[in-house]
């Protein structure tokens, strides 16, 4: 009798033993592992604030050699290591700008037509397609866009172009000497084709976070649907789509491969689009492997630093003006 | 009468603003369609025509020579599969942070942010990041092993040139934001029931997250990094100053890999016909891979929306 009692007792002992072991065991689990997960946050961070350490750093003997004039200069010597900045950066701002200005309407089109118009079966397909446009990798817009886009436009279109703006002031300086297949124009045309599914895909998610009541109301009033989409859906959703374009124009700076092959790489500024060009991220994938260590490749670091800076700016825009809209929907 | 005539003039013209703006969103989703169609037509018609067995069995060829493109092909796979190996772990932890530990928290809408811009940054200026901490210092140290051992110590070279390592690397930094924000999503969707029922059976929070939401989250979790696979797949721009490229056959991480995409780069902006057309195949195999990965990961979150 009194055996097996002092047995159980030694075993709600051990047992007592073998789980506050177990348990501080699950303890040290848990807090390595909440550790764990916490140091791969802070190396998000890490990598970010990394990239750009490395980049300042990099650009810093540019920086010190050319000052501010590195912004305003046009000057791009290798073998005198003088370097400007200029040509790389406004090609980099008006291939996005045009590419924008094309893309913009079009990507809205397809939103608007993919969320009012589309027949239902045909919405599914249709969305998904364009999407697929956009995981195309942008090397394949690049060779397509030399062999084949380039080709075309410099035989096609380009003759026209100049013949039809010839005869206006200003802008037949814009559209002058169409020879070249590579240049401004081809690269921004290319560049459009690649962000129209952005800016499409965003705008429809933020179409459809329209509530269908104030649709119907606005339809049960006598509007027409493009009344609907005027002065209901884009009023509603403005700080969506104003974010999505702006995710879109932040693709479009830093896109490289796509540029780089139709751009035409000429360090020169040309007031003509259908002159070739360059931008910081073709001139940094042209130039880099064959730039001497010191002052070239810290210029071409400096053109980085500054694509960086101009990136980081319009897509922290485009994050914080979609966030608003997230948070409005989550109220 | 002029009252009705002036309404039915303003009907018209409101009739035919619409139609004019509505075919214009069906001639706009008919160009994004059409873009969609001639590329990838031109790729299948140039690619197809230089798809031959010698692709697949032969090496890159020196300028003007007939060859194939087995070591870039190779390249390519090892350096996506190291990258996302490298990246994977890393992300899926921060995104566990974010949506197990920290929801809601200072640190995670500062880590979001931080990550959506990691997301969208230009790919090029990753290339240089990895190429200042990987390819242009030179590191070299040994690792002293016990006994005779490795001869008693294991040397360590890294850096001082191009490497599928580096290549590897600044991949791994394009998949880890890929993986951040769908681990983190999908994660916010699991039921906290689940998490709480599991809790109330006197599991431990580790084992929580690790039986019962990643269990929940899995199909989500996978189609993230499956996205991520056909992200880095065609990545060109960031392998420019890292892998570089190799002529040879070559798998050792510590020298210059081939890949697919800086050869399809090197050989399209060639003068020679017979690298063009392997820059084609190329092409065409990247958009194959990508393509299907996109479509597989696209079916896979379907399922698991129509199960949840």
């Amino acid at each position: 009798m009194s055996g097996t009692m002092l047995n159980v007792g030694l075993d709600a002992a051990q047992l007592t033993e073998q789980r506050s072991k177990v348990l501080r065991g699950f303890a040290r689990g848990d807090r390595a592992f909440s550790l764990t997960t916490l140091i791969a946050c802070w190396t998000v961070v890490i990598i970010l604030t990394g990239v750009m350490v490395a980049l300042f750093r990099g650009a810093l003997p540019a920086f010190q050699a050319f000052g501010w004039e590195f912004f305003i200069s046009q000057r791009w010597s290798p073998p005198k290591e003088i370097f400007g900045g200029l040509p790389a950066i406004y090609g980099t701002l008006i291939s996005s700008l045009i590419a924008m200005a094309i893309a913009m309407p079009i990507g809205l089109g397809i939103a608007i037509f993919l969320t009012e118009t589309c027949p239902m079966a045909l919405r599914k397909p249709i969305g998904i397609a364009v999407e697929l446009l956009a995981g195309v990798p942008s090397i394949i817009y690049g060779i397509w866009g030399l062999f084949i886009f380039a080709p075309f436009l410099a035989e096609h279109v380009n003759p026209s172009l100049v013949k039809f703006f010839a005869p206006i002031p200003l802008l037949n300086a814009l559209f002058a000497n169409g020879s070249y297949g590579t240049n401004v124009l081809t690269a921004s045309l290319i560049l459009s084709i690649m962000i129209i599914p952005f800016i499409s895909s965003v705008s429809r998610d933020v179409f459809e976070t329209v509530p269908a009541v104030l649709k119907e109301a606005a339809y049960g009033l006598g509007c027409t649907t493009w009344e609907v989409v005027r002065k209901v859906v884009i009023p509603h959703t403005r700080v969506g789509v104003i974010g999505g374009g702006m995710l879109a124009l932040g693709r479009a700076l830093g896109e490289t491969m796509a540029v780089t092959f139709v751009i035409g790489n000429a360090h020169r500024i040309n007031p003509s689009f259908l002159d070739p060009g360059t931008t910081i991220s073709a001139t940094i994938a042209n130039e880099f492997t064959e730039a001497d260590p010191g002052l070239y490749s810290s210029t071409l670091f400096a053109l980085g630093f500054i694509l960086f800076v101009i990136t980081f700016i319009v897509l922290a825009a485009a994050r914080l003006m979609l966030m608003r809209i997230e948070r409005r929907l989550g109220n | 009468m002029s009252a009705t005539n002036m309404d039915m003039r303003l009907y018209a013209s409101r009739k035919l603003r619409n139609t004019v703006m509505m075919t214009l969103c069906v001639a706009a989703a008919g160009i994004g369609l059409m873009w969609l169609a001639l590329i990838l037509g031109t790729l299948l018609f140039e690619g197809v025509t230089g798809v031959e067995l010698k692709v697949f069995t032969e090496m890159t060829p020196p300028p003007g020579d007939s060859g194939g493109l087995l070591n870039a092909i190779v390249g390519s796979l090892f350096m996506t599969v190291l990258g996302t190996l490298l990246g994977t772990p890393i992300g899926i932890l921060a995104g566990t942070y974010m949506a197990e530990y920290g929801r809601n928290s200072k640190l995670t809408m500062f880590v979001r942010f931080i990550n959506d811009i990691l997301l969208s940054a230009p790919s090029i200026v990753i290339g240089l990041f990895v190429y200042t901490i990987l390819v242009a210092p030179h590191i070299e140290f040994a690792i002293p092993m016990p006994g005779k051992l490795f001869g008693g110590a294991i040397e360590i070279e890294l850096g001082g040139h191009f490497s599928g390592l580096a290549g590897a690397v600044a991949l791994a930094i394009i998949v880890i934001p890929v993986v951040v924000r769908t681990t983190e999503d999908m994660l916010n969707l699991v039921p906290v029931h689940l998490r709480e029922a599991a809790s109330a059976l006197g599991m431990p929070r580790s084992l929580v997250i690790r039986h019962v939401a990643y269990r929940a989250a899995r199909a989500g979790i996978i189609t993230g990094v499956l996205l991520a696979v056909a992200r880095i797949s065609g990545e060109t721009a960031p392998l420019l100053f890292t892998a570089l490229n190799n002529q040879f056959w070559s798998l050792e991480l510590n020298h210059p890999l081939a890949n697919l995409p800086v050869v399809i780069f090197q050989y399209a902006m060639s003068p020679y016909e017979e690298w063009q057309r392997l820059a084609w195949v190329g092409a065409l195999l990247i958009t194959t891979a990508v393509l299907l990965l996109s479509i597989i990961a696209r079916t896979l979150g379907t399922q698991r929306s129509k199960n949840g």
